[in-house]
């Protein structure tokens, strides 16, 4: 076990066949790299989702929309809201519950936040604030945690089902978001508030995205390096230099990826015209080039990835909702008070929420009481397509992010090449049973 | 060795009793186990062995009754109290989250963390690597989540969990019964290790044979209640199965 320098045949990562063979080119590159099957297995089916919409929109509608930078940063910023959410619904479904009320929850922050920001509190410090978008986020992302918790309380002290509590939660903050509102839109939000929700200006141009871009490049090649030194100083078995370098290509490859796309994608001729006479610039025969860059809500989504990433690999919570999903028992006789776990994993799906209705009510430049509507469905699907159990124990943020973007990419693909909304709830939902299905089978050979 | 069992006892159970819904699970059972000695529970399913000892491990709460450690009365309302004792348990399911890989399982609750708070995986390992080189040297699976283990792997995450963890005190619910003859072999050897090394053990256990070779005294349990607590070297293993399906002492040992 001391020879430092190859990967010990008997340790497949995640895999339970009990010794791998190295055998094809293919799997001992998976091997060497130790890259997740699964993760791979999404980003193709994503790629064939993305290619399939393309090409259908080419031939039969006679033109390709999928493919292009406009799409595919409207696809982030679509994908943000449901992304956030999915994060926390995979540590709620790791401990084998689940939260049906996140749709109706965002609705009912998204009200209170839009009360707030239009009605409350203009007359108090003056239209246009600094302060007002600040209250009115924390307000949201509060009042998440807060209904969050209480049905955590329900669900861990009072033994009530997870399923029953956010079922009646899902009609109970719906209605509560009516009540506020009184059936009303709340619009406009504060100027600040909307660029939360990502378009034109709700984006950090071309510079700030290369600085992103290089930060997650650091961040990619801090990590390998790291990893590889810990390695060492307890002599595990490393994976081969040619893998790591594979690998950091490959991650700082995407990340470059994203930013050329994001930068290739201009504002639209009529904002640049406004842009242009407010800061007294000529604008050239040929049209200014000001390019989008990466969206605010994605920016968070990034952010919320990598928070919740750290949060289920890396802390105790993370540890403990996980051990709680693969053996209930055993948290408990390990001393874990999984009670109380219950109510903070619940609030943190709640905050969350709170997150996601900034976005969503940001990017529509209202709140209704009916903003989230389905979105639970969307966001359990996201993290299930991602490969959370239902049964418990086993799930990835990364993989419910890609989840989110798979969904989306179908919503959006259907929605480019015509399909109407019946259509698309067919798709949707088989879709879902169809990933669930697979993953059994996936699971079953694994055993 | 002779065990010296005149000071105080180790652990003393006095007069638990506890019931389920009427029904008395355990009825006034006194027993005491003394450093370096292991004593058997036995009896017939039902007969309220492994409640008892889930009274001491902390996972239920006794009715009435009290419970001494080295002399001293305690109270233990959960697992955390027990551990708090050095009291550690290997439970009949062996309580793994089967989900999460050896190193996770055998820091369960009580995870190594690196000076910014987060749960330190690479020390864990590491820690995990030494432990299992001393208990099972064939162990090699630290990366797979412990579904993928075999129940004599399995059952020496769990021992490892109890040894590295200092106990003085262990429970062990039925450690074998899953396990093939060669396993069955490495806990009964581990089992004498740990009792040089002082600790005392209380063993549950259905097979008499066992008993009678790993045990120094064996204490029968039927319907809830004690039958007697016997020194196995005194008596035979038909003696033993006399006392758990007659429920009472043979005659000869009844003086």
């Amino acid at each position: 076990m001391t020879q430092a320098t190859t990967r010990a045949p008997s340790q497949p990562r995640r895999s339970a066949t009990a010794i791998a063979p190295r055998g094809n080119p293919v799997s001992r590159f998976l091997q060497a790299t130790e890259i997740d099957t699964r993760l791979l297995g999404m980003c193709g089916a994503l790629v064939l989702i993305w290619v399939g919409f393309h090409l259908y929109g080419y031939f039969v509608n006679g033109f390709a929309a999928f493919l292009t930078p406009r799409n595919l940063w409207n696809l982030s910023v679509q994908t943000s809201s449901i992304g956030i959410m999915a994060t926390g619904m995979v540590l709620v479904i790791v401990t084998r519950n689940i939260d049906l009320s996140v749709g109706s929850l965002l609705g009912f922050s998204a009200t209170i936040m839009g009360v707030l920001q239009v009605y409350l509190l203009p007359p108090l410090l003056g239209l246009g604030h600094p302060l007002i978008w600040i209250i009115a986020v924390i307000a949201g992302m509060a009042t998440g945690a807060l209904v969050g918790a209480f049905q955590g309380w329900l669900v861990g002290y009072r033994k009530i089902p997870a399923f029953i509590v956010t079922l009646g939660g899902l009609l109970v903050w719906r209605g509560s978001a009516f009540l506020i509102a009184r059936g009303e839109t709340i619009s406009p939000v504060d100027s600040t508030f909307a660029l939360l929700g990502g378009g034109p200006y709700g984006a950090i141009g071309a510079t700030g995205s290369w600085i992103v871009g290089l930060l997650g490049i650091a961040g990619i090649l801090a990590l390998i390096v790291n990893g590889r030194r810990q390695r060492i100083k307890f002599q595990f078995p490393l994976r081969p230099v040619w893998a790591e370098v594979v690998l950091a290509a490959l991650g700082c490859g995407v990340v470059i990826g994203a930013v050329l796309l994001v930068n290739s994608y201009p504002w639209p001729r009529g904002i640049v015209r406004q842009y242009a006479e407010a800061n007294n610039i000529v604008v050239p025969p040929e049209g200014l080039f000001i390019s989008h860059g990466f969206a605010i809500p994605v920016l968070i989504l990034l952010a919320v990835g990598i928070v919740m990433t750290f949060i289920s690999t890396r802390t105790r919570f993370g540890r403990y909702a996980y051990a709680m999903g693969g053996n209930p028992d055993a948290a408990e006789l390990a001393g874990i008070n999984t009670r109380l776990m219950l109510v903070k994993i619940f609030a943190l799906m709640g905050t969350l929420a709170g997150l996601s209705a900034v976005v969503a009510s940001a990017r529509l430049n209202s709140a209704t009481n009916a903003l989230g509507t389905l979105d639970e469905l969307y966001v359990i699907a996201a993290a299930v397509i991602g490969g959370t159990s239902l049964g418990g124990g086993i799930g990835t943020i990364y993989g419910a992010i890609l989840g989110a973007l798979v969904m989306q990419s179908l919503q959006t693909g259907m929605v480019l090449i015509g399909f109407d909304a019946a259509i698309q709830q067919i798709v949707v939902g088989s879709v879902l049973v169809a990933a669930v299905y697979i993953d059994t089978l996936y699971r079953r050979r694994a055993k | 060795m002779p065990i010296d069992r005149t000071g105080t006892p180790l652990v003393e159970l006095r007069d638990i009793s506890i019931a389920f819904g009427g029904i008395k699970a355990v009825d006034h059972v006194t027993v005491d186990l003394f450093a370096g000695e292991v004593v058997g529970l036995l009896g017939h399913n039902g007969a309220g062995k492994s409640t008892l000892i889930k009274c001491l491990s902390g996972a239920y709460r006794k009715d009435a009754g009290e419970i001494f450690i080295n002399g001293e009365q305690v109270e233990i309302n959960n697992p955390r109290d027990a551990r708090a004792y050095n009291i550690e348990t290997i439970y009949q399911t062996l309580a793994l989250a089967d989900n999460l890989d050896a190193a996770a399982n055998l820091f369960l609750g009580r995870e190594l963390v690196t000076g910014m708070g987060t749960v330190d995986d690479v020390q864990m390992e590491a820690e995990t690597r030494k432990i299992m080189a001393r208990l099972n040297p064939n162990f090699r699976k630290f990366k797979d989540p412990v579904s993928a283990l075999s129940g004599g792997q399995r059952q020496s995450v769990a021992i490892a969990r109890a040894v590295y963890f200092n106990a003085k005190i262990l429970i062990m619910d039925e450690p074998t019964a899953a396990l093939g003859p060669q396993e069955t072999q490495m806990v009964a050897e581990l089992i004498d290790e740990l009792k040089r090394q002082g600790l005392g053990i209380f063993l549950i256990d259905h097979d008499v044979h066992h008993v009678k070779n790993l045990c120094d005294r064996a204490a029968v349990m039927k319907n809830g209640q004690l039958v007697g607590v016997v020194k196995v070297d005194e008596v035979s293993e038909d003696d033993i199965l006399a006392m758990i399906i007659a429920g009472k002492k043979p005659e000869h040992l009844a003086a």
